[in-house]
């Protein structure tokens, strides 16, 4: 292999955009600010030594938004898109708050029942409730995109809008907080020194993998994606396809949920999880997958939310306001924007072709 | 039934569902709290409603063109914001006034651009003009800022009382959104613009070919969108004298599902803006009638407009097949 096709194999790859972007982003909090990297280990009286620093906070406070896009990246491969995940957070997250402490009526809860270190579900059926509320909420995206046929934006956006409405109505509309500790453990806890969330990360990582690359499915929901109705025609049930696609990113989004609520002990129907639905899309984008739907990387994915939260907390280490975050974030995706456009990338097709036949022998 | 009765049922149909929806939903709230029957309360839609009504008239040409607008909210909060400092440093309300909807016409127009020429959907591009718009508004200001300013008080605060009912008023702002409401009727059924939008809606390809100026068009629905969304901000930050940045939450949802109700398809080139007007008179006679049970809780609101759009989808997908079968 020559060194210029080998060049041209890694510019293809899914990986490289967003691995470059992230590599743009190290080598400027390196330049900036050195005190970045520095990762050290603390014994914590709760949670045991384990390390610590900024690149361990972008991984543990990233993992709700990586599991989102990863289901969002399968959504999104199909065709579709899913607006409706911060809500399934937020329906998750009330749901958890809710069973440990049911706010639920005019009864009167005195201090001490609401700041006791108790729970009134075991903690395996809490999980089982999250897990099912927003899996539910995904299929019944799922059930609107594929059988009852509405685009995919308007069918989540129904979700987006009432979602919240539902998580509050779960929790009679306060904001709870959670005394629980166990429960504390998916979000703060430490494997091994790494934060669990990262382990949670991994493993549906890798059940989405096993399930596209190890089966036809990935196949499946790419062909779907480029041509629902060709897929239909080559003997492809793509209802189901998409309407697992959706239920996956309910699932994805419970999980997040979960981490999350369980990150900030409580459950905030109204801000928890807010922008994630943009924070996801950004992800996959960057990731490389089309918002047309077809080839899918879960990999450019996960390292595109990654980006997403190097960025965000290079931008706090720098002091800038949390709201005010927002526009430099504009700014981000208008970078990915222009570079992903048809524009460039015919730009770079060309520069590429020139470069080819500047090299080749035959010339 | 003759064929022309029919088939005039079916072309209006999702219009005449969303005004008997809105009928209904108001007799029956007069019936159940009679203090709904004043007519004060009618009037007090519009005064409620004066931002959404017009943002959403923005948005409706923009769904017409098969398009979707999500930094509409954010624009509110950026304009309120970016006026009251304005005010606050001095600057004439005569000044800050056009300023404002100049900042809106130019960032719509910036918007359509890249969707236009970049080719980049819609909704990625709007998005990121939402996290934009709201993100300056912060950089602005962190805090709420008040307005002081005579002009913008006796604006907010002189009732205009109605001609021909007894003690109803509105105030001044309030009545943007309705004359900005007969402008775009005008705009909409009677001029070249409005054909182009509607044809660009049904078969952006074949206005193309038909030599329609689809890209101009395109970025000018942005902009006029853009112009919109200032025009709300203004009238937001009369009403509510003060700018902030974390004003109008996620009020384009509220727009997009008072467009749906309104009986526009979000496919683009079916619907018009006085299903608009109707459907966020719905949506506001919906807050209404939460407030005057007083029990019911604020997310009843969201959940009865997510649970309408549904409804609304179903009802236009249904007179869409139907009407393809007449023919």
């Amino acid at each position: 292999m020559t060194p210029h096709k080998l060049l041209a194999r890694v510019r293809e790859s899914r990986l490289f955009w967003p691995l470059t972007a992230l590599a743009v982003i190290l080598l400027f909090d390196a330049i900036f600010e050195p005190g970045f990297f520095k990762i050290g280990i603390i014994d914590d009286p709760v949670y045991g030594p384990h390390l610590y620093g900024n690149l361990i906070d972008v991984l543990n406070n990233g993992a709700p938004l990586m599991l989102v896009s990863i289901g969002m990246t399968l959504v999104i491969a199909t065709g579709g898109v899913d607006l409706s995940v911060g809500a399934v957070i937020a329906i998750s997250a009330a749901m958890g708050a809710v069973l440990i402490n049911p706010a639920l009526g005019d009864r009167l809860i005195t201090n001490d029942i609401l700041t006791a270190d108790t729970t009134n579900t075991p903690l395996p059926l809490i999980i089982l409730a999250d897990l099912a509320a927003g899996t539910l909420c995904g299929l019944w995206n799922g059930f609107l995109v594929s059988r009852a046929r509405i685009q995919p934006m308007v069918a989540t956006l129904i979700l987006m809008v009432a979602g919240r409405g539902i998580a509050q109505l779960i929790t009679n509309g306060q904001i709870m907080t959670i005394y629980y500790t166990p429960y504390f453990w998916f979000g703060n806890g430490f494997i091994l020194g790494l934060p669990v969330s990262i382990y949670i990360v991994a493993g549906v990582a890798l059940l989405a993998w096993l399930l596209v690359r190890k089966t036809a499915l990935g196949l499946f929901i790419e062909s779907t994606g480029v041509n629902a109705r060709a897929a239909y025609y080559a003997g492809l049930d793509e209802r189901n396809i998409k309407l697992l696609a959706y239920t996956f990113c309910g699932f994805t989004g419970a999980i997040a949920g979960l981490i999350l609520s369980s990150y900030v002990h409580s459950s905030d129907a109204n801000n928890i999880g807010a922008n994630y639905e943009l924070d996801a899309i950004l992800a996959v984008v960057m990731g490389g997958t089309l918002m047309s739907g077809g080839r899918f990387s879960i990999v450019a994915s996960i390292i595109g939310a990654i980006v997403i939260w190097a960025f965000t907390i290079t931008m706090y280490t720098f002091g800038v306001p949390a709201d005010a975050l927002t526009a430099a974030k504009a700014v981000l995706v208008l970078l990915v924007i222009l570079l992903y456009s048809e524009f460039s990338q015919r730009l770079l097709g060309r520069w590429g072709l020139r470069k080819g036949q500047r090299h080749d022998p035959a010339h | 039934m003759t064929q022309r009765t029919k088939l005039f049922l079916l072309n209006h149909g999702p219009l005449l569902t969303t005004v008997a929806i809105f009928l209904l939903a108001y007799i029956i709230g007069g019936q159940l709290y009679p203090a709904m029957q004043k007519p004060q309360v009618f009037f007090n839609l519009f005064i409620n409603n004066g931002s959404l009504l017009i943002v959403s008239i923005g948005m409706t040409f923009v769904i017409l063109t098969g398009g979707i607008d999500l930094s509409v909210a954010s624009v509110i909060a950026l304009t309120t914001v970016a006026s009251a400092v304005l005010l606050q440093n001095g600057l004439p309300p005569l000044v800050v006034m056009p300023l404002m909807l100049l900042m809106g016409v130019a960032f719509g127009a910036v918007l359509g651009g890249f969707i236009h020429f970049l080719k980049v959907q819609p909704f990625v591009v709007t998005l990121m003009g939402s996290f934009f718009a709201r993100g300056m508004a912060y950089i602005i200001s962190l805090t709420s800022v008040t307005i002081k300013d005579p002009f913008y008080n006796s604006l907010a605060l002189t009732p205009i009382y109605i001609p021909f009912v007894p003690n109803a008023y509105v105030y001044s702002y309030a009545l943007v959104g309705p004359m900005l409401f007969l402008a775009t009727i005008y705009l909409a059924f009677f001029t070249r613009f409005g054909r182009t939008v509607y044809a660009i809606g049904n078969n952006e390809q074949s206005a193309r070919l038909m030599g329609l100026p689809v890209g101009r068009t395109k970025i000018s629905v942005y902009a006029f969108s853009g112009f919109c969304s200032a025009l709300a901000g203004i009238v937001w930050s009369i009403a509510l004298l003060s700018g902030y940045g974390r004003y109008a939450p996620s009020m384009e949802l509220d727009a997009i599902a008072s467009v749906v109700m309104g009986g526009t398809m979000l496919t683009g080139g079916v619907g018009n803006v006085i299903g608009t007007l109707f459907g966020v008179l719905i949506n506001g006679t919906i807050v209404s009638l939460l407030q005057f049970n007083g029990t019911l809780s604020s997310w009843w609101t969201r959940i009865g407009v997510g649970a309408l759009t549904l409804v609304f989808i179903g009802i236009q997908s249904l007179f869409y097949v139907r009407r393809k079968s007449v023919g």
